[in-house]
């Protein structure tokens, strides 16, 4: 499969996202719950952060913080210099689940921000049967989700989110509903994808060797109320493939990582 | 092929109980002012529908059905859609109508006669009343059903509230709004039936009360059995709807998939 053909249009430059002292505290009956303590990161244009933490630390609620779905209690998230106020047509989004619309093929589907964003619907088409095919669902245009296996109604969520060429791409651990195998599978496709469109991606995730396999960057979380607890750079050589998890610094990379993460969610499992 | 040998297991049931009913009013020699046989019956429908007679009472009440029908049924699509998105509206509205909802609308039928008159306007003012409620009520619930991760991936795709509306609530709400409307056509009939018992000179329900008054039972199985098809045609039609709107629940429910033998 041809990845070039495919993102042979001309894009538009990448942008950085900025967290700036983000915390978000939701209001209970019983009182006031942190959920997010303070959380500050910065992504460059053109690269692949991933923010890595345990289950239910409120990476996704990071995530739809950038993405302007929620609004944070303090601090702000900049994208582009920006603050962001809203949702922004230069940004994509990944969700956990596919979120496709069952009453829509495939094809209408993908579709989606280019009709909500009123694009020229010609040139969105051409771009949508490229990225369809660039994720592997070619022929399956005009097929509705539920005659997909779960794999392939992401592969379409994935499509989607490229198809108003965002500027930067958020990603709600996008693989976290497929197989071993079509993980890994899907990382190596995400990585070459980017690595030609160089977007910005946050990348959020609870994998280790998943992080440090894509990332430039990865910032590791506490348990809940989240704050950073390591920001360390990727030094790995790009173009990444398989036989980079087996270089001697990725297994370093993800041993650090991994103590890191059962430092943080231990200490909060002790509080 | 399949759904014809579907159908013949209850059409099974059906005669056997038509059998049994003819059988018993000979065997025991049921006087027909009690029970009716089945030719009897028959030959009622018979003479009302060849000689005429059952016509413009079965085109009343069809014609109060249709009217009361489209309109309740079509308010309660638009005042349940605005209850559900609309907090303002909720707010004014919601617990009126859930407190009017255990209201037994019958109760309503003199008052409507009283204000609409004794002509086909007031059973139709009936009709809407009472399949309001299922479909208002459904459509708030279909309305609600629909996946807020759905409505965030469109939110944060840009799209406008009108859109989601359009492109995800409404088809989202489908199979729930379908299913009150199902309900809304038998309870429906019941307004229009009980309407023409308090104050009507025409429609199936007058036909039901002159016939029993008289004792021509007869006539009123044959009344009923005009009504009873009414209801199977007009559930039946919401069916066919049902499987053509909402075709991708069809899987789910084991509808579509089956085995291919090839061969």
């Amino acid at each position: 499969m041809s990845l070039a053909a495919a993102v042979a249009t001309p894009l538009p430059a990448s942008a950085a996202v900025e967290f700036d002292a983000v915390r978000l505290t939701y209001r209970t009956a019983t009182g006031v719950l942190p959920a997010i303590e303070e959380v500050s990161l910065a992504a460059a244009p053109g690269s692949f952060v991933s923010i890595l933490g345990p289950s239910g630390c409120g990476k996704s609620t990071l995530l739809k913080i950038a993405a302007g779905l929620l609004p944070p209690s303090a601090g702000r998230v900049q994208l582009a210099g920006e603050v962001v106020r809203g949702p922004r047509r230069d940004v994509g989004i990944v969700f956990q689940q596919p979120t496709l619309l069952p009453w829509q093929t495939v094809l209408d589907n993908v579709l989606v921000p280019a009709r909500s964003q009123g694009l020229d619907m010609r040139a969105a088409r051409s771009r949508a049967m490229d990225l369809i095919a660039l994720v592997g669902l070619a022929g399956f245009e005009k097929a509705y989700p539920h005659e997909l296996s779960g794999g392939m109604q992401q592969r379409a969520g994935l499509a989607r989110a490229f198809v108003h060429e965002p500027a930067v791409l958020l990603m709600d651990e996008p693989f976290a509903a497929l197989d071993a195998l079509n993980r890994e599978r899907m990382a190596l496709e995400l990585l070459e994808f980017w690595s030609r469109s160089r977007r910005t991606v946050l990348f959020v995730t609870h994998g280790i060797q998943e992080a440090v396999f894509l990332s430039d960057r990865v910032v590791v979380l506490s348990n809940r109320p989240a704050r950073v607890v390591e920001d360390i750079a990727i030094p790995l050589p790009r173009p990444r493939t398989l036989d980079t998890m087996l270089m001697p610094d990725f297994t370093l990379l993800c041993d650090r990582l991994r103590r890191n993460l059962f430092a943080a969610s231990g200490a909060a499992g002790r509080a | 092929m399949r759904r014809l040998t579907d159908a013949l297991y209850p059409l099974t049931t059906l005669a056997v109980l038509l059998l049994a009913w003819e059988a018993s009013v000979r065997l025991f020699d049921v006087p027909n002012y009690i029970l009716p046989s089945l030719s009897q019956v028959g030959e009622a429908l018979w003479r009302g529908y060849v000689e005429g007679e059952y016509w413009r009472h079965l085109g009343f009440t069809l014609t109060a059905m249709l009217w009361g029908y489209a309109i309740g049924s079509g308010v309660a699509l638009v005042l349940g859609a605005l209850v559900a998105e609309i907090r303002l509206v909720e707010r004014f509205v919601f617990a009126f109508v859930v407190g009017l909802q255990s209201v037994p609308k019958v109760a309503l039928a003199p008052l409507v006669i009283v204000w609409f008159g004794f002509g086909i306007e007031s059973k139709v003012v009936l009709v809407a009343l009472i399949c309001f409620f299922p479909t208002f009520i459904n459509v708030i619930a279909g309305f609600r059903s629909v996946d807020p991760a759905v409505v965030d991936m469109m939110h944060a795709f840009g799209a406008s509230r009108r859109r989601i509306l359009w492109e995800v609530k409404l088809p989202g709400a489908a199979s729930s709004i379908i299913a009150g409307l199902q309900v809304g056509v038998v309870l429906g009939l019941i307004g229009a039936v009980v309407g023409e018992f308090i104050a009507s000179t025409r429609g199936l329900g007058h036909l039901i009360q002159n016939a029993a008054t008289n004792l021509d039972l007869g006539t009123v199985f044959g009344a009923i059995a005009s009504l009873a098809a009414i209801g199977i045609i007009g559930t039946q039609l919401l069916r066919a709807l049902q499987r053509r709107v909402v075709f991708w629940e069809r899987g789910g429910r084991g509808g579509a998939a089956s085995v291919v033998t090839e061969g």
